[in-house]
C-alpha cells in the first residue's frame, strides 16, 4: 500500500452520521474481481439521478446537483469530513478501495465502524477521529470558506488550518507506524511463522478437536509456506 | 486466579504473539470463504507466490450472488465470473468448496453451525460482517476485510486490538409472539448502532438462556448492527446438544474431551465488563423498523416517530432523511404501513425455525392481493430439504409465497432477488439501509412471524392478535 506522512487536501463535508458501506459502495458494484475501478460509484444513490449498474460508463449518467460531492467548490477533494459512526455496515473493503480511488486519503470523523477502520489502515486511507465541538467547528469552516483546505501531517499528529490552526489528534502508535512506512502486514506476520507453529503444536495437544485427521493429513501434502518477502 | 468474561478466555487461548501494545497476533481456527470478499485475497496471494498456511481451516461457498431459481445458468455475466472464480480459486488453492449443485450449500452463516464446522471455543472469521453469528456457539467469530482475507489465508492469524467487554443481560422471558429477532431490535434501538463500537458484546440473562440455539444465533448475527464486531452466549446443555452428531464436530474419545473444555466456555463469577446493559424481556413488544437504519425502530404498537421532536439537529436532520426516503410520515400507526413484498430468510433468519415460525402463521390463508411478492429463501439445500419433509414448502405455496433455493437472496440483492425503486418490503434481514434491497427500496426489518403476519394482511399487523 502507498505509504501516508503528509498531506494537504481540499476538504468536502458529508453531514450525516452512520453513513454506512452499503452507501459507500452499492452492492451491484461489489461483483468486481479487482481492487480498483471502484471510484466512479462511490456514493452511487446519491451521487447519481439514474439508477446505477455494474460495467456501465458514468461519464454520461445525471449527476445528482444536490449532492455535496458534485458540487464545484469541493471538486478534487482528498480529504471527507463525517460525523458518528462512518463506514457503518457490512464488511466490504470495496468502500475503503472506492473511497481512495475516487482520490480521497484521509477521513476525518467523530467515529468509525470497527471493520471499516481496519479496512481503511490496512489500505492506506488515513481516518482521524476528533471530539464533537472540533468536527462542529471544521463543518461551519468548510461551509464558509470555498476552497477549504487542511493539512494533515500524520508525524506530529497534527491537522493544520488554512489560517494556520492547529488541531492535535491522536492515533495507535501501530496504526501511524503501518501508515507512514507503507507496510505489508502478511510479510512482517510471516516472520514470526516459528511462533505460529509453535502454537499450532501446543493447541494441538490441548484440543486435538480442533485438527481433524484431514487437516494433518493435508498440512502435510501442501506445508505450511515460508515467508517470501 | 483472576476472574475471566467468556471473551477474555477466548482471547488468551488463541494470542500466539502479544506485541504488547494492547494488539497481538490470534490464531484463526476456522475460515469461511465466499465469492464477493475473497477474490482480490487469493489474487494477493498468487502476485506474492504464497500458498495458504492450512487449507484445511478454510470451508468456501458461494452465496452473495447465487440465482435462488434455477441455478443451471447465470444470466449477469459480472455475476458469473465472480461464481466462476471462487470455483477456480478453491480448485487451484485446493480449497474444500460446497458448489452450488451440492445439498449442503447455502448462507456461509448458517452452513458452518449447520456442519459443526464452528465449533465452541474456536476463532472463526469470514470476510462478512455477520460472521458474528457463529458467536451464538461460544465462538469468537467476526466478519473481516479482504485484505484480512488474505493475511488469515497465508499466515492463519490475524493481527487484532483487544476489544472491550460489554455484557448485555436480558432478564426475565419474552413473551408469546416475540421472537429473538424482536429481542436484538430492542436491544439496537436501546444502545444505538455504534453503541457496541469497539466491544465485544456477551448476551447473557434468563431470557438468552431459554433461546434456542439457532434463535441465539439471531441474536449474534446482528450484534454487529449493535456497533459490536463479535457477539457471545456462553456454552450450556443447548449448545452441546445442538452440536451431537453435527457432520464435522468431533467424535467418540474426542467428543468427550472437547465438551469438558467447552462447558468452561462461560464468564467466570465476579468477571469485570467495562459496560453492562440489562433489558427486561417482558417489555419488549415485536419490532418493526421504520427508517433507514437498524436502530430506528419501535414496537408494532407504535407510530412513525416525529423528527420535531429531536433536539439534536443532525439527528433530527437524519430522521427527516430517513423518513423522506421510507415516504412515511410522522406519527402515522405502524399498523397503518402497507406493504409490496415480504421476504423470509437471510443469515438472520433463514433456519427451520424460522420457517416453520412464519409457516404456522400463514397457514390455511391467503397473502393480501397488493403484496405483488412473497419469498422464502431457506438458508441452505439442508434447512430447505428439512422444511419440504415437514410440508413446509406447501405451505408457503399455497399461501401464495414462492419456495426458493438457498442463498442471500433479497437480503442485499446481489443476485436477481431485489426491491425496484419504492418498493416497501417487510424483510426478516438485518440491514435497512438506503438501497441495501434494492435501488430506492424501502425496507422494514420484523421477525419472521410478523413478515408472515404482514403478508397475509398486505400491512403489520401484530402478530399476537392475528
Amino acid at each position: 500500500m502507498e505509504a501516508i506522512k503528509k498531506l494537504t487536501g481540499l476538504v468536502a463535508p458529508l453531514d450525516r452520521h452512520n453513513v454506512d458501506t452499503d452507501a459507500i459502495i452499492p452492492k451491484q458494484f461489489l461483483k468486481s474481481i479487482q481492487r480498483t475501478g471502484f471510484g466512479p460509484n462511490l456514493f452511487d444513490e446519491w451521487r447519481y439521478l439514474d439508477q446505477g449498474g455494474s460495467a456501465q460508463d458514468c461519464a454520461h449518467r445525471r449527476l445528482n446537483p444536490d449532492f455535496v460531492l458534485n458540487h464545484e467548490r469541493y471538486r478534487g477533494a482528498q480529504i471527507l469530513l463525517a460525523r458518528d459512526n462512518f463506514g457503518c455496515g457490512s464488511s466490504r473493503e470495496h468502500a475503503v478501495w472506492a473511497l481512495l480511488d475516487y482520490g480521497i486519503r484521509c477521513v476525518i470523523a467523530t467515529s468509525f465502524a470497527d471493520i471499516f477502520f481496519s479496512n481503511a489502515h490496512k489500505n492506506g486511507l488515513l481516518a482521524v477521529m476528533l471530539a464533537n465541538p472540533t468536527i462542529d467547528r471544521l463543518f461551519q469552516d468548510v461551509a464558509r470558506a470555498p476552497g477549504y483546505k487542511l493539512t494533515v501531517d500524520l508525524e506530529s499528529q497534527k491537522l493544520v488550518t488554512l489560517e494556520q490552526r492547529v488541531i492535535d489528534f491522536s492515533i495507535d502508535p501501530v496504526i501511524k507506524r503501518r501508515l507512514m512506512e507503507g507496510l505489508d502486514d502478511i510479510g512482517i506476520t510471516l516472520q514470526t511463522a516459528e511462533l505460529i507453529r509453535a502454537y499450532e503444536q501446543r493447541r494441538r495437544q490441548d484440543a486435538p478437536w480442533l485438527f481433524s485427521e484431514e487437516i494433518s493429513s493435508a498440512d502435510s501434502l501442501t506445508g505450511p509456506n515460508e515467508s517470501t518477502t | 486466579m483472576v476472574a475471566k468474561t467468556l471473551y477474555d478466555k477466548l482471547w488468551d487461548s488463541h494470542v500466539v504473539q502479544d506485541y504488547g501494545d494492547g494488539t497481538a497476533l490470534i490464531y484463526i481456527d476456522r475460515h469461511l470463504i465466499h465469492e464477493v470478499t475473497s477474490p482480490q485475497a487469493f489474487e494477493g496471494l498468487r502476485i506474492a507466490h504464497r500458498k495458504p498456511w492450512r487449507i484445511d481451516a478454510n470451508l468456501a461457498v458461494s452465496d452473495h450472488n447465487v440465482p435462488t431459481t434455477d441455478r443451471t445458468t447465470i444470466d449477469d455475466p459480472i455475476s458469473r465470473l465472480q461464481l466462476e472464480t471462487l470455483d477456480h480459486n478453491c480448485a487451484s488453492f485446493g480449497i474444500r468448496q460446497f458448489k452450488m449443485s451440492d445439498i449442503r450449500q447455502g448462507i456461509v452463516h448458517v452452513i458452518g453451525p449447520e456442519q459443526g464446522f464452528s465449533l465452541p471455543g474456536m476463532s472463526i472469521v469470514c470476510g462478512d460482517s455477520h460472521t458474528s453469528t457463529h458467536g451464538a456457539l461460544a465462538a469468537l467469530a467476526f466478519g473481516i476485510g479482504t485484505s484480512e482475507v488474505e493475511h488469515v489465508l497465508a499466515t492463519q492469524c490475524l493481527i487484532l486490538k483487544k476489544s472491550r467487554n460489554m455484557l448485555v443481560q436480558i432478564n426475565g422471558s419474552l413473551g408469546r409472539g416475540v421472537t429473538a429477532k424482536d429481542m436484538i431490535l430492542a436491544v439496537i434501538g436501546r444502545i444505538g448502532m455504534a453503541g457496541g463500537t469497539g466491544h465485544t458484546i456477551e448476551f447473557s440473562g434468563l431470557a438468552i438462556q431459554a433461546l434456542s440455539m439457532e434463535a441465539r444465533m439471531t441474536v449474534c448475527n446482528m450484534s454487529i448492527e449493535a456497533g459490536a464486531r463479535a457477539g457471545l452466549i456462553a456454552v450450556d446443555e443447548a449448545t452441546i446438544a445442538y452440536l451431537a452428531d453435527r457432520p464435522m464436530a468431533p467424535t467418540g474419545g474426542l467428543w468427550d474431551q472437547a465438551i469438558a473444555a467447552w462447558r468452561d466456555l462461560r464468564s467466570d463469577p465476579g468477571a469485570g465488563f467495562d459496560r453492562v446493559i440489562e433489558i427486561d424481556a417482558h417489555g419488549i413488544q415485536p419490532q418493526v423498523s421504520w427508517g433507514t437504519s437498524p436502530e430506528m425502530v419501535v414496537s408494532v404498537d407504535g407510530r412513525v416517530p416525529d423528527p420535531g421532536a429531536e433536539s439534536d439537529p443532525v439527528k433530527r436532520d437524519g430522521m427527516r432523511k430517513a423518513l423522506a426516503y421510507m415516504g412515511l410520515q410522522a406519527n402515522v400507526p405502524i399498523t397503518d404501513i402497507p406493504l409490496d413484498k415480504v421476504f423470509i430468510g437471510s443469515c438472520t433468519n433463514s433456519r427451520n425455525e424460522d420457517l416453520r415460525a412464519a409457516a404456522e402463521v400463514v397457514r390455511g390463508k391467503r397473502i393480501a392481493a397488493n403484496i405483488m411478492q412473497a419469498l422464502v429463501v431457506p438458508g441452505s439445500g439442508l434447512v430447505r430439504r428439512q422444511a419440504e419433509q415437514e410440508g413446509l414448502d406447501r405451505v408457503f405455496i399455497e399461501a401464495g409465497f414462492e419456495w426458493r433455493e438457498a442463498g442471500c437472496s433479497m437480503c442485499l440483492g446481489m443476485n436477481p432477488d431485489r426491491l425496484s425503486p419504492g418498493e416497501r418490503c417487510a424483510s426478516t434481514s438485518n440491514r435497512n439501509f438506503e438501497g441495501r434491497q434494492g435501488s430506492g427500496g424501502r425496507t422494514h426489518l420484523v421477525s419472521p412471524p410478523m413478515a408472515a403476519a404482514a403478508a397475509i394482511a398486505g400491512h403489520f399487523v401484530d402478530v399476537r392478535e392475528f
